[in-house]
């Protein structure tokens, strides 16, 4: 089975339908699958619930799907850098479950490792508590915390090769691996398709298993934040 | 009189003690990484996938696949390592972290902690803080005094929906330093240049104990 595809257009034919559930990698704006994210709004699916941890800014990443009203959900933990969002959100017109971001990350881990669910400390006596079982370990109360599974995760790497194993680079990884095991289906696009034998395979972050499709996309990495500090005269 | 944002994240630097690992979070903790101990080893953590953060960049050396928690653009050091955001929260949430500086709200007498939203008003989430209170082994909270109009922030209950339920060892403001221990309550230990006892109570809506020493 061929995994490598001509283009992101390509790379989503056949997987998209409406009232689908997405998780798309990224934190803030690093790391985030633009290529996938602008192809997945082209192909005007509608009533979208989205898992990412932010939810881009008004005029980039997931920001093109709220400006277009495709997505009808979001499962986020942070969403303070998108005013349209915060519009649509107070408006009636967008449903936003918040989880924490730890515990976004290890419902992504746990779905994708076929574990439908866990027992945190993270968020007892908060309204992320409300309804959720209580059980002591310890002495200590947890509340119980469910996986999560994505019809469909489109991810974004540093390098990949045609088998789908993928390598990030630095920050750019944060919740691309988790969101990569937990899509029924996924694809990644990476900066860079490289031959097979040429990463070394104990520097793999996501085996290949993980990935049926995978494609090479330009990437403008826009920065949200550019601080910089003055070097010193001599 | 009373301490500025700097000399507040001076005095929340004086926590960090040799080999820690520390998260700061956004606004003035971030400032603390200004203020450390030349002296000691300290390693920041970063929850968005880095250990070993390092300072701003120099302009040539920006890297959008390299930012903090707060999506600035950062440096990595010698000893750096990154990971995913499901290894970062491991260690917040397996108590690996021996102290996070976290901003607030709110803080409650009993160390209760609201520092992620205002119903009806700011949408903007808890992103890291919950994971951070309620696994990191000591939380030390750094905030004004009381709001701009003059309104408590140290209460008895907290009015905004709570981040943690008693999570917060210790809070420094501009007037000064309290300690909290669960099931004893908050103690002034500490003064700002220029405040006395008096003013910190005119200020203060919970109850404390003073035992000041200097």
């Amino acid at each position: 089975m061929k995994k490598i595809f001509p283009d992101a257009k390509t790379a989503l034919e056949g997987l998209v339908f409406d009232g689908m559930t997405v998780m798309s990698g990224g934190f803030g704006l690093c790391g985030i699958a633009e290529n996938l994210i602008t192809a997945l709004r082209d192909t005007g699916v509608a009533d979208l619930t989205v898992v990412s941890n932010n939810a881009g800014i008004d005029d980039f990443g997931l920001g093109f799907l709220l400006q277009t009203r495709q997505i009808k959900k979001m499962i986020s933990s942070y969403v303070g850098e998108n005013k349209e969002f915060e519009r649509q959100y107070l408006a009636g017109e967008l449903e936003l479950e918040f989880n924490p971001q730890g515990t976004l990350a290890e419902r992504c881990r746990a779905g994708g490792a076929g574990i439908p669910g866990f027992y945190t400390k993270t968020g007892v006596g908060t309204v992320i508590a409300e309804g959720k079982e209580h059980k002591d370990f310890g002495g200590e109360t947890y509340i119980l915390e469910t996986g999560l599974i994505a019809d469909l995760s489109i991810v974004k790497a540093w390098k990949g090769d045609e088998q789908g194993n993928l390598v990030y680079r630095k920050t750019a990884r944060n919740f691309n691996p988790v969101m990569a095991s937990a899509g029924k289906v996924t694809v990644a696009e990476v900066e860079e398709i490289v031959p097979l034998g040429s990463l070394n395979p104990d520097g793999i972050h996501t085996p290949g298993i993980y990935v049926q499709r995978i494609i090479q996309g330009e990437h403008e990495k826009r920065i949200e934040q550019r601080t910089v500090r003055e070097r010193q005269s001599a | 009189m009373a301490w500025d944002r700097n000399q507040m994240a001076a005095r929340a630097a004086l926590e960090l003690k040799d080999g820690f690992y520390v998260n700061l979070g956004i606004g003035i903790p971030t400032l603390v990484a200004n203020h450390i101990d030349e002296n000691i080893d300290v390693t920041l953590q970063s929850e968005n996938g880095m250990l070993g953060m390092g300072p701003f960049p120099y302009n040539d050396e920006v890297d959008a696949d390299l930012i903090n928690a707060g999506k600035q653009t950062i440096t990595e050091l010698r000893r750096t390592s990154y990971f995913s955001s499901a290894e970062s929260f491991a260690m917040i949430r397996g108590g690996h972290i021996d102290l996070s500086v976290l901003g607030a709200m709110e803080v409650s007498e009993k160390g209760d902690l609201a520092n992620w939203m205002i119903p009806g008003k700011m949408v903007k989430g808890m992103g890291g803080a919950m994971d951070l209170v309620a696994g990191v082994k000591r939380v030390v909270v750094v905030m004004d005094h009381a709001s701009k109009s003059g309104a408590p922030k140290l209460l008895h209950e907290c009015s905004l929906p709570l981040t943690g339920r008693a999570v917060v060892d210790m809070v420094i403001t501009n007037l000064g330093v309290f300690e909290i221990e669960t099931g004893k309550g908050m103690t002034l230990t500490e003064l700002a240049s220029g405040v006395c006892v008096d003013d910190v109570k005119g200020l203060t809506q919970a109850d404390f104990d003073v035992a000041v020493t200097s």
